[in-house]
């Protein structure tokens, strides 16, 4: 069972940009819309030094964190190219026009 | 670049070329200045340059043009002047006499004599017809009214774009590549288009059914009418031209009709001089007609029964052609042609045979969502047909394989997946799929080239792109043969290739100053257009290459082009800089390091209010206020605009500061008022974007207090006036300053600072401060341009202080009102239902 939480509509994203999330308790989530408009969730930070992966320049279906660059591969949270780290990742949906992402908790009990 | 606003064609026929009488070298006589007698007379000149005297008659009053190009001139992509293969001095350099704008009207094959249309007649001891085609023109009533033309020279493509000035309606008959082309055209200059076809399918002799109905679609997407299975019954009109009227009784009305049927060989001058003709003029493998003195080449000729219309096989005959004039006997031997297109900005590809019929297998690919339709026909385990939509990139292996008469037997099951998949079942090494290739593999379309021959350029010394593209022209046209010609460089070089511009990033095979003249020349508009035009590899482009093009678009269409945000760093994003926590610092800015009470008053203000941590007064003189959150900045800018303050762009690729000292105001050794001319020079710089950060400096006198000569403009005051100072930098490579010039006046030193800046905007690629920019291309260049060029002067002052006219709004003012709300605050989460 996974608690889907409703954060809005694909419009209220910027396409090839992010919008963040805060659920108490947890760590800030990334939102991100892709050109072709998919839908992805990251938890807020570069695996590498914690930059804020929302603010950075999402292309195809990476994100390059904007405090060193890293490329972060968004469906996977894993660093691309020579890089390593990872950056946990959440489940997102699309249900009747909204979108919902599940509680990060609620995953990692699913893990 | 619009056509109609260039100074004109170059023409030739005012001052023709003139060459010594007296030469006795044997006189080869060229009627046709097109792209098949140029090209001919290029390979003989690539033989034996000394070999024989040439003239060149020419009916358009023109150079030597690439007629396949008038698509993209009609479509506004590219200027005449883009289009032009020879120049003016190409034939004065080979002493080729041009005679354009006059019409061979008559051969005397007895006395060796052409005559010219105004009566010229020159002898010739072998002359060679290069006549192509004409335009087909169907027999329906009403063909010769006002406003009826063809597709086929620069005349019709005038014609083209002034009726397309006057909007309104217009009809293509003909759904073959070249109506596409003008339909095409003629749709992005404003007009509504209709399209005819007489067949039910567009361009049914280069696709099949079902790859011409993804083309309908597509095209019909884009706003045409496509009408297939139609047949014109008459033009009608009074006095000119009114509409089209169909067979059916239907009525388009129009008032201007392209007719694109289709091109017959211009045969007429020869049939009327007795020579062999049939479908076109009858040649044999060294293409002489039935006249050992006289050759024919190109469209206009029939070799073994075939009649060819397309650019590749004119290459093989001008070869032969050439081998045969100067005594070597290769021969042609007939071309199998294929055709890889755009049309319309979609990619198409046919080769070979692919009717089907008896013993005929059809692989066949189908990729609705991304558009791409592959359909490879094979016989007896080879291959004889190819037609692919959508994804042409294996267009040429399957030429090769089809050429070669490969047996592909055992890579079948793989072959409509590509070359990649079927060489070794996954990516295959791109270098070795093209040393993989046949010799006479076809490397460049545009121009002709084959792998033999861009290996051959390549041996003889051309070790870098540039060097190819200048010698054998491959990849010198619409690039997108670049990748290979780079990869045929690795493969015959290994490691010796000179590394010419470095590609951009990636995503592209062209360098920054390859993608900076395309967007001109192109007159593109934005990063979408960019990456489909120069063919990107990636979807939407990476974190190197879209700021780049969001700058180089910025800066080509000032005022015009529609910044891309989410093109942008952070920084420039949220006009303020991220630091290694996530929070930002702010930089209001102090006009030439000035303030006053009321300016630290808010300043102060704001850092209490908002709790930032630090205040630091920065290496340009200006307050830094960190620690502030995302949520917060418009709070923050909305308090310091409430003072008067403005953003002071710390975070940009952009002006920064004008440091300045306290000048003879003050100073007591000071010799001008540096002060007052860097608030002055910050006034008229700040808010322009650039390739890289860009700051300022005047010092009052040469004890440089402002530091002027490890700035990218530095200027010193001295007692005569100022020195200029260029391409400093106090970063990670420490570099003075080149001294630009000296100046007497005030308003001279903002006039250069203007000019240079702009200079600095138009030519450093992204991401490239003055410094590296002023090594790479020297500062005699500069000052070439900035001191020694007057006029070229004042143009870039003029064109920064226009572009500049669009820049200085206070980013921070307009997202303290409100605007891009949404950047600053979080989505808000509603728990919903749980499953």
């Amino acid at each position: 069972m996974t608690d889907w939480i409703d954060i809005g509509t694909l419009a209220d994203i910027p396409q090839r940009g992010a919008r963040t999330v805060r659920i108490a308790g947890e760590k800030e989530i990334a939102v991100f819309r892709t050109g072709d408009d998919k839908v992805f969730a990251l938890v807020n930070e570069c695996p590498h030094k914690k930059g804020p992966l929302s603010q950075g320049i999402v292309h195809g279906h990476s994100v390059a964190c904007p405090l060193h660059n890293w490329n972060i591969a968004l469906k996977t949270g894993e660093a691309q190219g020579a890089d390593e780290g990872c950056t946990p990742t959440i489940a997102v949906k699309e249900e009747g026009g909204r979108i919902l992402i599940a509680r990060p908790t609620e995953m990692k009990a699913a893990a | 670049m619009d056509f109609q606003n260039n100074t004109g064609p170059e023409t030739a026929s005012e001052e023709e070329i003139f060459v010594p009488s007296d030469d006795v070298r044997e006189h080869l006589v060229v009627v046709g200045n097109g792209m098949a007698g140029c090209r001919a007379i290029e390979e003989l000149l690539a033989r034996d340059a000394g070999r024989y005297r040439v003239t060149i008659f020419g009916a358009e009053p023109y150079v030597n043009y690439n007629r396949i190009m008038l698509s993209p001139v009609l479509a506004g992509e590219k200027s005449f002047d883009d289009i032009i293969i020879n120049s003016r001095e190409w034939y004065s350099e080979n002493n080729i006499e041009l005679i354009a704008g006059d019409p061979v009207t008559g051969i005397d094959r007895t006395a060796k004599t052409v005559t010219s249309q105004s009566g010229r007649t020159v002898g010739y001891d072998k002359l060679l017809i290069a006549t192509g085609s004409d335009p087909f023109i169907i027999p329906v009533p009403g063909k010769d009214l006002p406003g009826v033309i063809s597709f086929r020279d620069m005349k019709d493509v005038d014609t083209m774009l002034e009726a397309a000035n006057g909007g309104g309606s217009a009809v293509v008959i003909g759904g073959g590549l070249l109506g596409l082309e003008a339909a095409h055209g003629l749709t992005l200059r404003g007009m509504k288009v209709t399209v005819i076809h007489l067949m039910d399918t567009l361009m049914e002799r280069q696709l099949d059914e079902a790859a011409g109905w993804l083309l309908k679609t597509a095209l019909e997407g884009r706003g045409q009418t496509i009408l297939t299975g139609a047949n014109t019954a008459e033009i009608y009109g009074d006095g000119k031209v009114e509409g089209v009227r169909l067979k059916d009784g239907s009525e388009i009305p129009a008032s201007l009709v392209v007719m694109a049927v289709g091109i017959r060989p211009s045969t007429a001058l020869a049939r009327e001089a007795g020579l062999d003709v049939n479908r076109g003029i009858k040649v044999d493998d060294h293409m002489v007609t039935s006249d050992p003195d006289v050759l024919a080449v190109g469209e206009c000729v029939e070799h073994d029964g075939n009649v060819y219309g397309l650019v590749a096989p004119l290459w093989d005959m001008c070869r032969s052609l050439a081998d045969g004039l100067t005594d070597q006997h290769t021969g042609y031997k007939g071309s199998v042609t294929s055709t890889k297109l755009k049309v319309a900005g979609l990619d198409v590809f046919s080769a070979g045979d692919f009717s089907g019929g008896e013993g005929c297998e059809d692989i066949v690919l189908r990729d609705a969502s991304r558009g791409v339709y592959k359909r490879v026909v094979v016989k007896d385990d080879k291959v004889i047909g190819a037609v692919l939509y959508g994804d042409t990139a294996d267009g040429g292996w399957y030429f090769d394989l089809l050429k070669r008469g490969e047996d592909v037997g055992e890579i079948r099951d793989l072959l409509i997946f590509g070359q990649a998949f079927a060489s070794g079942g996954g990516a295959l090494d791109p270098k070795a799929a093209v040393a993989a290739l046949s010799d006479d593999a076809e490397i460049c379309g545009c121009n002709g080239v084959s792998k033999g021959q861009v290996v051959a350029c390549i041996e003889a010394g051309n070790c870098s792109l540039d060097a190819v593209r200048g010698s054998c022209k491959a990849s010198a046209s619409c690039g997108s043969c670049t990748g290979l010609v780079e990869n045929l460089l690795a493969v015959v070089l290994g490691d010796d290739v000179q590394s010419g511009p470095k590609t951009m990033c990636k995503c592209t095979s062209f360098g920054h100053d390859d993608v900076r003249r395309e967007i001109v020349a192109q007159n593109m508009r934005s990063i979408p257009e960019v990456m489909q035009k120069l063919h990107w590899s990636t979807p939407d482009g990476c974190s190197s290459c879209r700021p780049a093009l969001n700058y180089y678009l910025l800066c080509a269409l000032p005022g015009e082009y529609q910044d891309d945000q989410q093109s942008r760093f952070v920084n420039e994003r949220m006009h303020a800089n991220i630091q290694k926590d996530g929070t930002y610092s702010v930089v209001p800015r102090m006009w030439g390091g000035l303030t006053n009470p009321r300016e630290l008053r808010a300043i102060a203000d704001v850092v209490e209010k908002y709790d930032a941590p630090m205040v630091k007064v920065t290496g340009g003189q200006r307050l830094d206020i960190f620690g502030i959150k995302k949520e917060d900045l418009p709070a923050v800018w909305a308090d310091l605009n409430a003072a008067g303050m403005v953003s002071g762009h710390a975070y940009g690729k952009s002006l920064r500061t004008v440091k300045t000292c306290v000048g003879s105001e003050w100073c007591r050794f000071g010799t001008q008022d540096s002060t007052g001319l860097g608030v002055k020079t910050e006034r008229m710089t700040w808010g322009s974007w650039m390739p890289h950060k860009f700051k300022i400096a005047v010092s009052g006198c040469p004890r440089n207090c402002a530091e002027a000569t490890i700035k990218d403009f530095g200027v010193v005051c001295v007692d005569s006036g100022y020195e200029l100072h260029v391409g400093g930098n106090g970063g990670i490579h420490v570099r003075a300053t080149d001294l630009l010039c000296k100046v007497s006046t005030e308003q001279e030193a903002l006039d250069y600072c203007a000019a240079f800046t702009q200079l600095y905007r138009e030519e450093a690629r992204y991401l490239e401060r003055t410094a590296p920019w002023i090594e790479r291309v020297g500062v005699e260049y500069v000052k070439q341009r900035i001191v020694e060029d007057d006029a070229g002067r004042e143009a870039l002052r003029a064109r920064f202080l226009y572009s500049q006219s669009f820049s200085q709004d206070d980013p921070w003012a307009e997202r303290a009102a409100g605007a891009n709300a949404e950047l600053h605050q979080h989505l808000d989460p509603i728990a919903i239902a749980a499953e």
